[in-house]
Order: C-alpha cells, then sequence, then structure tokens
C-alpha cells in the first residue's frame, strides 16, 4: 500500500520533471538567435523558401502553439523530424542510445572497480604511506575534468603508445551484422572474442577519461565511511572472534560503509553521463552526446528538443534504480 | 587452573604516556573475577589488551598475557588472532551497536564457528538454537533470521551472550555489560552472566564501575586506579577489610547492598592525592 503510493509519487514527480525539463528546453533553443531553417538552405535560397520551409516544420506558429503540438505528438509517440538529417527524432535518438548507455556502464564499472580497490586498499593499510597513496592519488583525479583526462589518455595511448583506438566506436573490418545497437552486449552473447576485444580498444579511452574522476570521489568517500565503520563495536567484537583485517572490512564493514557511498555514486553517474557529450565528441564516439553537438551546431531543434527529454529521463530512471537499491541493501528499511 | 593470567602488562600510548602500569592479574576457571576503578582508569584497556583490539594509538610495551596458559604475545599475528578468537569471547557493553545492522542475528552467532573454527554449518545452527534457548530467548527459529532493528535491547544483549558462549571459550570479559540497558532488565542480565558462567565453568572477567553488582556476581577484584591495580583481594577479604586507602573510599562511596539507603561519601581528595602521589613515585621507579 505505502510501497504503491510511494511509486505512484514518485511516477507523478518524474512526469513534471520531465514536462519543466521540455518547457525550458523548448522556450531557450527557439529565443536564442539563429534560424534552423536559413542554415538547412543553401546560401542562395529566397525568402519565400525559407518561409515555406517554416510553415512545413511549424515555426511560422507561436511557441506555446508548437509546444502544445510538440507535446501532442509526444503522447504519441511521435518527437517530430529532425531537419538536418530529416529522419525521425525518435529513431535517431534510439539509435544512438545504446552506445552511449554502454559507454557509460562500462565507465561506471572501471570506476567502482578501481575506486572500490582503492578505498579498500587505503583503509586496510590506512595511517600508513598507502592511505597517503591514495589520497594523493585521488586528489590528483578530481583536480583535472574528464575531457582532460580524454586529451591526456589520447596523448599517452594514441600517440606515444599507440595501444588503443582512439576514435570511433568500431573497426569497419569488425562491424558484424549486428541486429542491435548494443554492440559490446551482442557481442558478448555471441562470444565474438575478436570483436569484444576491439570493442573494448575503442572504448577504453573514452571510457576511463569518464571514469577517473567518478573513481576518485568513491575512493574518498567510501574509504572515509569504511573508516569510521572500522571504529563501530560490532567490527571489533567481529576482530575479537579471529577474523583478520580484510575479512573484518571486506564482510562486516563494507556492506554498512558502502550505503552512503551508494547514493552518490548515482548522482554521479548522471553527471558521468552528462560528460559523456564532450567525451564522445573527442574521441569521435558514435553517441547520444556527439548526436547532440551536431544537433545545436546544425539548431536543428527537435533532434535537440528529443535528446534532451531523452537524457532526463536517463537521469530519473537513474535516481529511482538508486532509491530501490537503497532499500534493498539496507534491511532497516526494507519493512518500512 | 589459570584461564587468564596477566604479569606486569604495560601498555603506553605511542610515543605517549602510560596507559596501564605493570598490571598483574588472575583469573582461574570457574571463577569471576571483578575489576573495578572509576572512569578512564584502564579497565577497558585490559580487556582490549587481552582481546587484540587496543586502539591504534597504543601499544604494549611489556608484561606478558597468559591465555589458558599460552602467551599470546609469542604467537604470530594470524595465530594469535585465531588463538584468542578459540579462547576468549567479549560481552560488549551497549547491545544496540555490538550487532552488524545489516545482517541476520544467526549468521552472527554460527559464522565464527565454521570460518574460524571449522565446524560444519548444521552444527553450528544447531549449536545456536540451542545456545539462544539456553538465553531464554523465545522462538529461537524466529529469532536467527530478524535483523537487529527488529529486537529489544535486551533481546539483543541476550543474543550476544549466547554468541560469547558459542564457541565453548575458557574465559569471557564483560565490560559493563548492563550499563547501556534500562534498570529492570540489567538484573536480568546480569542474572542471565552469571548463570551461563557456573553452567560452563567459563572464567569471567568482569568489567564494572559498580561495587554493588561486584559484591553479587564476583569471587575476587581488582582494583584499578590510573592504571594500576591498587588492590587486588578475594571478595569477602576485600568487603571485610580493604587494605588500600582508595579501597576503602570506593567503597565508603558505594551504597552496600544491605543496606541501600546508607549514607554516601565521595572520595576524599586526601586519599585520591595520596594515591597519585603513590604513582609518581611508582613512575619514578619505573623509569629508574
Ligand atoms: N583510542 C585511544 N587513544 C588514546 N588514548 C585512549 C584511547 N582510548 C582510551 N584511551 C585512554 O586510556 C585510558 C583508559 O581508558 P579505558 O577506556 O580503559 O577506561 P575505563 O576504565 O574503561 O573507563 P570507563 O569506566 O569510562 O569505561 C583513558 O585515560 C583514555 O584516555
Ligand atoms: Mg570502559
Amino acid at each position: 500500500m505505502t510501497l504503491l503510493r510511494t511509486v505512484l509519487l514518485r511516477l507523478i514527480t518524474t512526469l513534471i520533471t520531465l514536462l519543466g525539463v521540455a518547457v525550458i528546453v523548448f522556450v531557450v533553443i527557439r529565443v536564442v538567435p539563429g534560424n534552423p531553417i536559413a542554415m538547412m538552405l543553401p546560401p542562395g535560397a529566397t525568402e519565400a523558401d525559407i518561409l515555406r520551409l517554416e510553415t512545413q516544420y511549424g515555426f511560422d506558429k507561436s511557441i506555446p502553439q508548437q509546444f502544445v503540438i510538440w507535446l501532442g505528438g509526444v503522447m504519441q509517440g511521435d518527437f517530430g523530424m529532425s531537419i538536418s538529417t530529416r529522419q525521425p527524432v525518435s529513431t535517431l535518438v534510439l539509435s544512438r542510445l545504446p552506445a552511449t548507455l554502454e559507454l557509460s556502464i562500462v565507465a561506471l564499472l572501471i570506476a567502482v572497480i578501481a575506486g572500490g580497490t582503492m578505498a579498500l586498499l587505503g583503509t586496510r593499510f590506512r595511517d600508513t604511506k598507502t592511505e597517503g597513496l591514495v589520497d594523493v592519488t585521488a586528489g590528483m583525479a578530481l583536480s583535472i575534468p574528464d575531457f582532460l583526462w580524454g586529451l591526456v589518455l589520447i596523448l599517452l595511448f594514441g600517440v606515444l603508445w599507440p595501444i588503443f583506438h582512439i576514435s570511433g566506436r568500431i573497426s569497419p573490418s569488425l562491424d558484424i551484422d549486428f541486429t542491435t545497437n548494443f554492440y559490446l552486449f551482442e557481442a558478448i552473447l555471441r562470444l565474438r572474442f575478436d570483436v569484444i576485444a576491439d570493442l573494448i580498444g575503442h572504448m577504453f579511452m573514452p571510457a576511463v577519461a569518464l571514469a577517473i574522476p567518478l573513481a576518485a570521489i568513491i575512493a574518498q568517500l567510501l574509504k572515509q565511511s569504511l573508516k569510521e565503520t572500522m571504529n563501530l563495536d560490532y567490527v571489533t567484537l567481529a576482530r575479537t572472534k579471529g577474523y583478520g583485517e580484510g575479512k573484518v572490512i571486506t564482510s562486516e564493514a563494507l556492506p554498512n560503509a558502502i550505503l552512503p557511498t551508494l547514493t552518490l555514486v548515482g548522482v554521479q553517474f548522471t553527471f558521468l553521463i552528462g560528460g559523456t557529450v564532450i567525451i564522445e565528441r573527442l574521441f569521435s564516439y558514435e553517441g547520444l552526446g556527439n548526436m547532440a553537438i551536431d544537433a545545436v551546431i546544425n539548431r536543428d531543434l527537435p533532434l535537440i528538443q528529443g535528446i534532451v527529454i531523452l537524457f532526463a529521463l536517463l537521469f530519473t530512471l537513474i535516481n529511482l534504480a538508486v532509491d530501490m537499491l537503497y532499500v534493498v541493501l539496507n534491511p532497516r528499511l526494507r519493512h518500512a | 587452573m589459570s584461564y587468564l593470567q596477566i604479569k606486569n602488562l604495560d601498555v603506553r600510548l605511542k610515543g605517549g604516556g602510560p596507559i596501564l602500569r605493570r598490571v598483574s592479574l588472575d583469573v582461574t576457571a570457574g571463577q569471576v573475577h571483578g575489576l573495578v576503578g572509576e572512569s578512564g582508569a584502564g579497565k577497558s584497556m585490559i580487556g582490549k589488551a587481552v582481546l587484540g583490539t587496543l586502539p591504534r594509538a597504543l601499544e604494549i610495551t611489556g608484561g606478558a598475557i597468559m591465555l589458558d596458559g599460552t602467551d599470546i604475545g609469542t604467537l604470530p599475528p594470524a595465530e594469535r588472532r585465531k588463538r584468542i578468537g578459540a579462547t576468549a569471547a567479549l560481552i560488549p557493553q551497549d547491545p544496540l551497536t555490538a550487532l552488524n545492522p545489516s545482517k541476520r542475528i544467526g549468521p552472527q552467532i554460527t559464522r565464527r564457528l565454521v570460518d574460524i573454527l571449522g565446524w560444519r554449518r548444521a552444527d553450528a545452527q544447531a549449536r545456536a538454537l540451542e545456545l539462544l534457548d539456553e538465553v531464554h530467548i523465545p522462538d529461537p527459529t524466529r529469532v536467527m533470521r530478524s535483523y537487529p532493528h527488529e529486537l529489544s535491547g535486551g533481546m539483543r544483549q541476550r543474543i550476544l551472550i549466547a554468541s560469547a558462549f558459542a564457541a565453548e571459550p575458557k574465559l569471557i570479559i564483560a565490560d559493563e555489560p548492563t550499563t547501556a540497558l534500562d534498570v529492570t532488565v540489567q538484573k536480568q542480565i546480569l542474572r542471565l552472566i552469571a548463570e551461563m558462567q557456573k553452567r560452563h565453568g567459563t572464567a569471567l572477567l568482569f568489567v564494572t564501575h559498580d561495587l554493588g553488582v561486584v559484591s553479587k556476581v564476583c569471587d575476587s577484584l581488582s582494583v584499578l586506579y590510573a592504571g594500576k591495580v591498587v588492590e587486588d583481594a578475594r571478595m569477602q577479604r576485600f568487603f571485610m577489610s580493604p587494605i588500600h586507602a582508595y579501597s576503602r573510599a570506593l567503597l565508603a562511596a558505594t551504597p552496600t547492598y544491605t543496606d541501600p539507603k546508607g549514607s554516601l561519601m565521595p572520595v576524599p581528595d586526601t586519599v585520591i592525592d595520596a594515591v597519585e602521589l603513590e604513582i609518581a613515585q611508582h613512575d619514578v621507579r619505573a623509569q629508574a
């Protein structure tokens, strides 16, 4: 009963949020200067040509009118036509989403594994040089934003020791007949190890660049809460039972210390996805973010609108997932 | 048979002053030894030194701790941990914080039997149920599946007592096991600890502020002041004729169990001064 109410309430707030985002984006991209129609036509186009196309895309109407028309379409799953590519926005956006999701999830995995390991090591060897090293590494990682890490990685592993691909998502020779756009997922299911290796080779640098700041945040926060947990009575009691320090950390402290980190990782994961916009551009990775920049350059209003709404939806879903995971992991909330 | 023998134990703050000064005490099988002294005297640190859980800022600088005849200081760390885990157990002060909030009760009792002592899972399970029954917990099967937050403080302390006895340790250290509970529950828990200790023939080191409690459950006691044992006596002798001035003052400051309304006297400053002087002299001797 209460759970149902919570979920319903959550759905309603989500819808209101999305509507708010839609209104803001809709208005902002229409009041900034730059005529999308003029940009898509060759330089010699006449006033009449422009006017004709403006009518076709509905730009001759007032902004509120345009919004109502757009919203009506959205209700039926129609996000309009992209001006620059003349394809349905929904098709375009959904074809790119898998690439961005795969990149973000791989980056998240790298961040969790690297940050988690650092936090565990820092806790196990707290008050020693090892903890100092963890702190310094995390501090350095955080003092540089993700896209600059991308440049550093390109210089290191693209130029100095060219071991990874610096652009694209897959080598053309290995572009097997994918049925979905989840290339990595599909390659894993089909056990095509050559394709997996190639995809990872492309994804590695952008994913690491995205992961570095998040890994540092996880390392700092998780280490902090692990160290606090290590002083609690039940951890001390476990020590008297004969467990070694490593075991005490992983099996007594970690399950409790991880909760505050989890909430933060949820929020930070949405920032990470936001980071894909620039990182995908930097590595010419064919994802949603890269398409967003093209859309802005081309003033492709319907496409921008669609991408932003999709990002907003993605962020709300992630937050919802984190909240649910929090309840699952915390027995004190499970029956509430 | 001495289950715990501490000989001239010195504990210091790393790069700082002494916390325990040549502490010696002896707890034999089936006996309850009280450890009293005011706050900050070092009672808990004695227990922690024995159990290997001293705060990182402290270190043992001298003396020996013999657990069931073995000098644990001579064992390599991993083996020492296991030996302590198999020979000794702790009944903690605050049952609300001493159980892991994210784990069910069952595993919190049985895991160490399986992990450290190599029991079969089913045996550990059966043992836990038996113990929960022994500490008078109704419906042990349900409690085994519960999380700590679903149980009252008294219940949780019973569980911790059961858990302490699970591996049949030779020695149990109870560090103010009732101070965090409300008064009505305190008595029951005290009785339960005494009852369990007798039935299992365990040696019990009982840390408390409360001489009234000591007089009820202990066979002997040590009085600790500023990290030093100022008196070590059988119960009867202590209450009949305490030797040390601080002990006498402590007794005078405690309502007797025969006369709970008896007049209370704070420990006089003159006595404190005398003890301080004695300890200062001790330190001078130790440095010489
Ligand atoms: N983590 C620590 N770091 C440094 N000194 C400590 C630490 N823990 C305790 N001490 C010092 O050790 C001394 C003894 O403390 P201990 O906890 O053993 O006292 P206690 O007799 O158990 O007191 P209480 O009755 O309040 O529990 C105190 O003077 C305290 O300041
Ligand atoms: Mg204490």
